[in-house]
């Protein structure tokens, strides 16, 4: 059914912390090798090796750059796989029945055995959560490792989604973001977690905390103290040499 | 968006199929026995090869028939019935025409309506699109449906409504562009908001996701020269309107003079129709540091 549901009990989703990530690019990395080899078809790559290489990734890094007033640039590492909206538009646009969003926990999934690859709920997705895989030729997108959270053949701390486990500074945090006390919930709390785009009326679930701010010009070094000029007119042997060389 | 030749073909072909099918349905042409053949083979050809062509861009054509199942929310599973109902209304509306040689105006009239629903709906699945911002205004359904009917009443050989229809969709087809050209900006995102990074300063895309091309990029970041659009807007208008308008003006314009309105009228709308996708663009290019 492609009708949302009215509201989902929980709502499963990711916390991205954008002042932590470095851009490493692991959990790209951790996130295909997961779902090319369990939930749906394999994210195929197209001429891996040759001069056009291509694929389908669930999970991409972009970098941007900020130029805040009177600061230096910052880098900022911007990690983006589905939000899992609880307005969903590339839900309601599939025409088959293949998107879904479920009631239980919010994650959206494609059932990809009633996907006819029309390509619709990559359009009405705002974000560019979705991509069509060009082997299997069904709709692939992040399914919130939905195979390893419930998964009980999987130790304790691996059930959350590979990209979570993976990361190496903690950028990525996984919880249910309905519950107001729930870990993730209170991140967005204290550090004023935000939506994508929120006027698209989307209703994301992921949330992504801003970077904080970081470097002045006055304290981008330590030493820059002691770089300071001593005094404005040099006073003795310079403050002589200057006058003399001024007179000449 | 990537103007696929088959979603091109898909509009314009079955757009004047079940444009032709309205004036069928309405009894203008009134047409029975060997007329009203010639008539309802051009229109099925069109509207049923369109509706193929449409399916050489699904990744899974077979299983197609799952495209009925959710008419509750999707309006690509709506257009899907409009269509079947609107064949099959029309198809006892044929028969009854060629082969018993009489018309039933209410089952024409049902099927006319139907045939217009699946044009509307068809319209629908684009203008829903907020990701967008081009195709999400009012003028978008009234474009695609004022272009098919014109081109119906033009198959059709009906010289006023066609006059009429060709004029008013022109104005439309103009304003479609006018009004699509400001939509991005009216809508307000930019990089700022897509990434949430707007309050720290300026922001600009520093490096990309990946190194090759992607999905993403192929299908929803055409770029399309601003040259190229403006000399293809004159081609679509030209011939899309006001040359078949001049041609079936000339007193007593023949089936020559009609054959090449349709003609130029077609060419106009494959034009028209390119720049519908090729100009359209989605806030994902916002990501790739596209459109400011
Ligand atoms: S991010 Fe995109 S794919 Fe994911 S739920 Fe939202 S609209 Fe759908
Ligand atoms: S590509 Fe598949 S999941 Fe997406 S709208 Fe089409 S049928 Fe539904
Ligand atoms: S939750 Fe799983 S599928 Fe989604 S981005 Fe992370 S690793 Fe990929």
């Amino acid at each position: 059914m492609t009708c949302l549901p009215a509201r989902t009990d929980r709502k499963l989703g990711l916390v991205i912390d954008l002042d932590t990530c470095v851009g490493c690019q692991a959990c790209v990395v951790a996130c295909k090798g997961w779902n090319t080899e369990n939930y749906g078809a394999p994210l195929s790559d197209q001429d891996p090796y040759g001069p056009d290489p291509s694929g389908t990734f669930l999970n991409r890094v972009h970098t941007y750059e900020i130029t805040p007033e009177n600061a230096p640039a910052q880098i900022v590492h911007f990690p983006k796989s589905c939000l899992h909206c609880d307005d969903a538009p590339c839900v309601t646009v599939c025409p088959t029945g293949a998107s879904y969003k479920r009631a239980e926990d919010g994650i959206v999934l494609v059932n990809e055995s009633d996907c006819i690859g029309c390509g619709l709920c990559a359009w009405a997705c705002p974000y560019g959560a979705r991509e069509m895989d060009a082997t299997a030729r069904v709709m692939k997108k992040c399914t919130l490792c939905v195979d390893r959270i419930y998964n009980e053949n999987l130790a304790e701390e691996d059930r959350e989604p590979a990209c979570v486990r993976t990361c190496p500074t903690g950028a990525r945090h996984f919880g249910d973001l309905a519950d107001p006390d729930s870990a993730v919930s209170r991140l967005v709390a204290d550090r004023a977690g935000l939506d994508l785009m929120p006027d698209l009326g989307t209703k994301p679930v992921n949330k992504y905390l801003p970077p904080r701010p970081r470097d002045r010009w006055e304290d981008a070094s330590v030493l820059a103290p002691f770089l300071e000029p001593v005094a404005d007119s040099p006073q003795g042997f310079l403050g002589w040499l200057d006058r003399a060389l001024e007179r000449l | 968006m990537h103007p696929a030749p088959s979603v091109i073909l898909f509009t314009v072909l079955s757009g004047l199929g079940f444009g032709l099918l309205v004036f069928l349905g309405i009894g203008e042409p009134e047409v029975t026995g060997w007329t009203a053949f010639w008539f309802f083979l051009i229109a099925y050809a069109l509207a049923v090869g369109g509706l193929v062509a449409s399916t050489f861009h699904l990744g899974h054509p077979e299983r197609a028939l799952k495209a009925f199942s959710q008419w509750r929310s999707s309006w690509l599973s709506r257009e899907a019935w409009a269509a079947v109902a609107a064949l099959v209304v029309m198809g006892l509306h044929a028969a009854a025409a060629v082969f018993l040689g009489v018309t039933f105006t209410p089952l024409g009239w049902l099927g006319a309506a139907l045939s217009l629903a699946t044009v509307l709906a068809t319209a629908m699945i684009y203008t829903q699109i907020r990701a967008v911002p081009r195709w999400n205004q009012v003028l978008t359904p009234l474009h695609l449906v004022s272009a098919s009917l014109a081109g119906g009443a033009l198959l059709a050989g009906q010289i006023t409504p066609a006059s009429v229809l060709l004029l008013v969709a022109g104005l439309i087809q103009v304003g479609h562009w006018k009004v699509g050209d400001a939509r991005f900006a009216e809508v307000g995102q930019s990089l700022a908001s897509a990434t949430g990074l707007g309050a720290p300063g300026r922001i600009r895309a520093f490096a990309p996701p990946h190194t090759g091309t992607n999905y993403l990029l192929r299908e929803m970041v055409h770029r399309v020269g601003r040259k190229h659009a403006r000399k293809l807007r004159a081609l679509a208008l030209t011939f899309g309107y006001a040359l078949p308008l001049g041609l079936i003006l000339v007193p007593g314009a023949g089936h020559l003079l009609g054959g090449l309105a349709v003609l130029s009228h077609v060419a106009g709308m494959l034009a028209s129709r390119w720049l519908f996708f090729a100009e359209a663009e989605h806030v994902v290019g916002l990501y790739y540091g596209a459109r400011g």
